[in-house]
Parts: C-alpha cells; sequence; structure tokens
C-alpha cells in the first residue's frame, strides 16, 4: 500500500478504500454538514425539490445549522431567511440549530463549530460556506461547497470528491514576538499567489505551528482558500486535544501523514525572519511588509470575522490599545457569543477587555456574526458605504467586499490593525510596542 | 451544442463579490422571483472601467451577453452558489476562462447554469466586448465570428460525464447511488450537482 498524507488517509477511510491517490474520484462519507443563513435555505429548497416534501435528511445528528450572517438587521428577507431555517430544523427535528434570539445561538459559523465540539480529528466536514476550510486547523478534512452539493449531502451523507494532492507549509523556528499566524498566512498567499493552491490542500508544519495555539491554527487553516485551496490540514497534538476536552464526548480519529507520503511541494520557512505583513487593495495576495506602508492613511479600523475575530485576537489587540486612544473609527465584532462573553470577562493587568476597548475610544458591538467582513445589508454594523481605507483583520479585500466598491481593504494581523488605529496610518506594531 | 452571441471580456481573479455583491444574498436562489432578481444584479460589484458597458442593462433584467471570457481564477472567493445561478438566470450560457476557482467550477457543474470552458491559452487580448463568437462544445472551440479564429478549449475532463449525465443528481441515480426522483418533484427537476472540480 502507497504511503499517504493526511488528507488522502482522511478522504480513504471515508470513501471506505484502503488507499486513495491525488485525482481519484470516490465518494465520501460525510461525517458532519454545515449551512448558515444565506446558503442554507437555498439548500434546503434543492433538498425538497430533488427528495420530495417528506424527505428527511439522512442523519439529522449530523446536519449543524448556524445562523450568523445577516443577524442583527432590519432587512426582512434576512428575517425570513433564519425562519427558513428555524421551521426546516423543527420539521426535521435537528438538535444542532443554533438559533437566532436563544441562549443558545453562537454567531460566526466555523468558529462555533469549533466551540461545540463539531471539528474532529480525522473527520469530513462539508458547509456552505468557503471558509469551512478553517476546520482543518483540527486535523479534518473540512471544505466548503455550494447548495446544491449540500443538497445531495443532505439526503444522501455523501459527496463525490476528487482527492487533491498536498502541498507542505514548514515553519521552522520560534516566531517572533508581535508576529501572528495571519502574517504567516499573508507571507503563504502572497508567495504563492490567490490561485496557487487551487484543487489543493495546504499543510502547515514546523515546530513554529505546532507551538500556535488552537485560535491562531484557525486563522492558518481559514485563509487557504484565498490561495485557492481546497483544505487546509494541521496535525493534531496535545493542544487540539485539550481545547477538544469538554466539547466533544465523540472518540477522535486523528490521522498522521504516512513515513514517505509524497507532496506536490514542500516550502520551508525560517519564522524568525517573519514580519508583520499586509495585503493590499484589492487581493489577499497582494503583500507588502507594514513598514512599507507608512505613508498608508485610514479612515477606519475594523477587527472581527472568523480569521480576525476570535478571543485571541482581541486579546491581541487590547495589548496594543491599553492606555492609548484609537485616531480613526474603529470597530469591533466578536465571532461568536462566547468571545463577547470573553470581552468583559478576559483582562490585561485587572481592566476588561471592553473596557480598555471602551477608554481606547472603540466601536463596539456585542452582537457576535460575521457583520461588515463581507459588506451584508446597508445598516450592518461597521460596514463601508462610501471611499473608506481600512485596515481589517477579515480574510478578503476584493473589490466592495466590506460593501462600497469605492473603499479600499488591507488586510493585517491584530497586532498591526491596533497599532495602525492608534497612529491613523498603516504601522508596524514593533514601531509601537518595542 | 453550440452556443452563439456576444462576448462579455473580463480580466484576471473576478471574485465572487464582484458577480453577486453580499448586500443580495438575502435572495434565495429556490424561490422563482428572488431567482430572477439575482440575475438582474449579475455583475452588479464589478469594478467596471469607464468605457465598459453594463453586464444588465439598466432598467432591465437579462444580459445581452451570451458568453464571458475571461483571465485566470474566475469565481475565487466564497462557495456561495448565487454567483453562477445570478450569471445564468442573466441569461449567460459560458464562461470560458484561462482557469476557475474550484467551488466557483463545480457549482456551475453542479446548478448546470452555465458552461465553464478552460482555455490553455489567453483570450481577454483576443476579443473585445460585443464581440460576437460562437462556442462549440463538441469540438471544444471558441470561434470569433467577425475574423473566423478558432480558438481550441481545454476537454471539460472529469466533469464531462457529470454535465452529460445532467448533474450530480442525475448522474448518482444513473450510477445507482441514489433513488429515483420523487414524484411530486416532477422528474426533471432540474439537474444538479458536479463532479468534483
Amino acid at each position: 500500500m502507497s504511503a499517504m498524507t493526511m488528507t488522502e488517509k482522511i478522504l480513504a477511510r471515508a470513501a471506505g478504500k484502503t488507499a486513495v491517490e491525488p485525482g481519484d474520484n470516490v465518494w465520501v462519507r460525510a461525517d458532519v454538514l454545515m449551512t448558515h443563513d444565506v446558503c442554507g435555505p437555498g439548500t434546503i429548497g434543492i433538498f425538497k425539490r430533488e427528495f420530495g416534501k417528506q424527505a428527511r435528511v439522512w442523519d439529522r445528528d449530523r446536519v449543524v445549522v448556524i445562523p450568523d450572517h445577516y443577524i442583527f438587521t432590519k432587512d426582512d428577507k434576512a428575517h425570513r431567511n433564519v425562519d427558513i431555517l428555524r421551521d426546516f430544523a423543527a420539521e426535521q427535528g435537528l438538535p444542532h440549530l443554533y438559533d437566532v434570539g436563544t441562549p443558545r445561538y453562537k454567531g460566526v459559523c466555523h468558529i462555533a463549530l469549533a466551540e461545540e465540539g463539531h471539528t474532529r480529528p480525522g473527520e469530513v466536514l462539508f458547509g456552505t460556506d468557503s471558509h469551512t476550510c478553517t476546520a482543518g486547523a483540527f486535523n479534518q478534512f473540512a471544505t466548503g461547497i455550494g447548495n446544491t452539493d449540500a443538497a445531495f449531502v443532505m439526503g444522501t451523507g455523501k459527496l463525490l470528491v476528487k482527492v487533491p494532492p498536498t502541498m507542505r507549509f514548514v515553519f521552522e523556528g520560534e516566531i517572533p514576538e508581535f508576529i501572528l499566524a495571519k502574517d504567516l498566512i499573508l507571507q503563504i498567499i502572497g508567495d504563492i499567489g490567490v490561485d496557487g493552491a487551487t484543487y489543493r490542500a495546504m499543510e502547515f508544519a514546523g515546530e513554529a505551528v505546532l507551538r500556535l495555539s488552537m485560535e491562531e491554527r484557525m486563522t492558518l487553516a481559514n485563509m487557504v482558500i484565498e490561495a485557492g485551496g481546497k483544505n487546509g490540514i494541521i496535525a493534531c497534538d496535545e493542544t487540539t486535544r485539550a481545547y477538544l476536552r469538554g466539547r466533544t464526548t465523540k472518540p477522535l480519529m486523528p490521522v498522521e501523514n504516512d513515513a514517505g507520503a509524497r507532496f506536490l511541494a514542500e516550502k520551508r520557512y525560517d519564522a524568525r525572519r517573519l514580519e508583520p505583513t499586509v495585503a493590499k487593495p484589492h487581493s489577499p495576495d497582494n503583500r507588502a511588509l507594514a513598514r512599507e506602508l507608512k505613508d498608508v492613511k485610514l479612515t477606519r479600523a475594523y477587527i472581527g470575522s472568523c480569521t480576525g475575530g476570535k478571543i485571541t485576537d482581541f486579546i491581541n489587540a487590547a495589548r496594543v490599545l491599553k492606555g492609548r486612544r484609537v485616531a480613526v473609527d474603529t470597530f469591533l465584532v466578536p465571532s461568536t457569543t462566547d468571545v463577547s462573553r470573553g470581552l468583559r470577562m478576559e483582562t490585561i493587568d485587572g481592566r476588561s477587555l471592553l473596557d480598555i476597548f471602551k477608554d481606547a475610544g472603540c466601536q463596539i458591538s456585542l452582537d457576535a456574526s460575521c457583520a461588515a467582513c463581507l459588506g451584508g445589508p446597508r445598516d450592518t454594523f461597521g460596514r463601508i458605504n462610501g471611499p473608506e481605507v481600512c485596515i481589517s483583520t477579515t480574510n478578503r479585500n476584493f473589490p466592495g467586499r466590506m460593501g462600497a466598491r469605492e473603499g479600499q481593504v488591507y488586510l493585517a494581523s491584530p497586532y498591526t490593525v491596533a497599532a495602525s488605529a492608534v497612529t491613523g496610518r498603516i504601522t508596524d506594531p514593533r514601531e509601537l510596542l518595542q | 451544442m453550440t452556443i452563439t452571441g456576444r462576448v462579455y471580456v473580463l480580466g484576471d481573479n473576478i471574485d465572487t463579490d464582484q458577480i453577486i455583491p453580499a448586500e443580495y444574498l438575502n435572495l434565495v436562489p429556490t424561490i422563482p422571483e428572488e431567482y430572477r432578481k439575482l440575475g438582474s444584479y449579475a455583475l452588479a460589484g464589478l469594478a467596471r472601467t469607464p468605457d465598459q458597458p453594463p453586464f444588465v442593462p439598466p432598467g432591465t433584467m437579462t444580459t445581452p451577453y451570451a458568453i464571458i471570457v475571461a483571465g485566470k481564477n474566475f469565481g475565487c472567493g466564497s462557495s456561495r452558489e448565487h454567483a453562477p445561478v445570478a450569471l445564468g438566470a442573466a441569461g449567460l450560457q459560458a464562461v470560458v476562462a484561462e482557469s476557475f476557482a474550484r467551488i466557483f467550477f463545480r457549482n456551475c457543474v453542479a446548478t448546470g447554469e452555465l458552461y465553464p470552458c478552460e482555455t490553455p491559452a489567453r483570450l481577454v487580448d483576443a476579443f473585445r466586448t460585443n464581440d460576437q463568437a460562437v462556442l462549440d462544445l463538441e469540438a471544444s472551440t471558441l470561434t470569433h465570428a467577425d475574423t473566423g479564429t478558432v480558438h481550441r478549449l481545454r476537454p471539460l475532463g472529469d466533469a464531462g460525464p457529470v454535465i452529460a449525465a445532467g448533474g450530480l443528481f442525475a448522474y448518482a441515480r444513473q450510477t445507482g447511488m441514489i433513488a429515483a426522483p420523487p414524484v411530486e418533484s416532477g422528474g426533471d427537476a432540474g439537474p444538479s450537482a458536479g463532479p468534483d472540480d
């Protein structure tokens, strides 16, 4: 039997085969199907059309429904869409609906999946959102699919998948202070381009990666789609197990690369040489170093989303903002309700993150959601509605991504965004903190 | 099968936010009225150049263009199926690009809205918006109707058998993966899902 990568091993197991190779088309069993308020209603529509009005989902315990996109808006259709999810979950008896307006409401699906223990090593997760790849941080095969594929999974529990070859990114040495996972992934995307990993798996490895928290690993895996990647994958270790302890009781089935597993490419980085990195408008691969962009004047800053709105992201931002004032409008949106609570509970030198941000003059929404990361309805908190120049911890800076087409978005780490908010221009956080 | 009509030319990395901006994602593609509305917003987020006509003329619901000719990485970004749906609902029939983002390509085949055709050569300079073209899917060629120049396309590959079957649902039924369609859906309710990638 030929040696396999982690991704190949997960897909082989899910296909009931002893081995698979890159390029094989295989029917794989889904362990989890996730959908949300933007793609769920369309998925349900196709499911009913194709399988019949009386059809039942293949396994109600494996369907996870997380409304998170357009929640805190007056838009009628957005509310109607959440109602469609609610009615379907009731009709099907789905236990995993994290419903709006209830204590179970979570917020951004990719972080919610992890917090609620749905991201398990060795399993297969399909989700109707391109950032489903975030869960690769947990050694899960996780990838985004469209409504039609999701409807197919909903009815059959299976999907035809082409096995991707793996590109391996190894970070050696210790990551310097004020460098975060966002800097690592922006470095990689700048190197390989926005289609550099199309149809491929991206594995992150090396001592620097294994020293990262699960939240930071999620930032890495989250943005593989920004290089066109199909899935991201990281080995399971004690950090993974510790995060999942108390969140799931299901057995974990972690996989490792076989000795002799073949990689399409292997790229090695010396983590010690990394610097705060930024993606300029209007593409995540339009890379520069923060210190090269001193002359870029900003009109706003934004901290939030699945990639940049986790509790660790806010702790890092607070380290910069403590005892300082922001010079531009700075919008903060927690990804989940757990993070929202964390803003009140977590402290630095006895002061809560929330108080630190208030003292700094930030505008904070405690309503966890995707918010302005993707623009959304016009009344979305933090949405760009004019020719703003924004630095953001989010993952995409396409034209019009955060709202108005005239807007310009620079992507950066929470340290860099916070430091830039303080000075009103793009700033290397080491300038303020060292 | 051939597709004949006017061409709309775009560059590289046309992302799904440009194809259908997120503010319109409150529309549900399986609701007929909202499907048509999605079509009217196709490419509403495009960062257009001043001399480029709108894809969907103001005050109309559909596009006069049959084929998009684009560069690399067409459809990158979100997995929103609203993107191929919006283009298809507007009346577009095919996108001919140097390369596609994976999920967009799959969603094209899955929904049956569009033919995603790859071209080994860069064609964005060989066509101008409003040129007439003929896309021959069997012969895998795109012909410039004004000059007669014939451009070779890549064959559809793994997607071929699934498209030929009429989408993943039809393919899966044909291969015995799933049972016959339910009576109330009317059988030909639109094919659906494609091969991976």
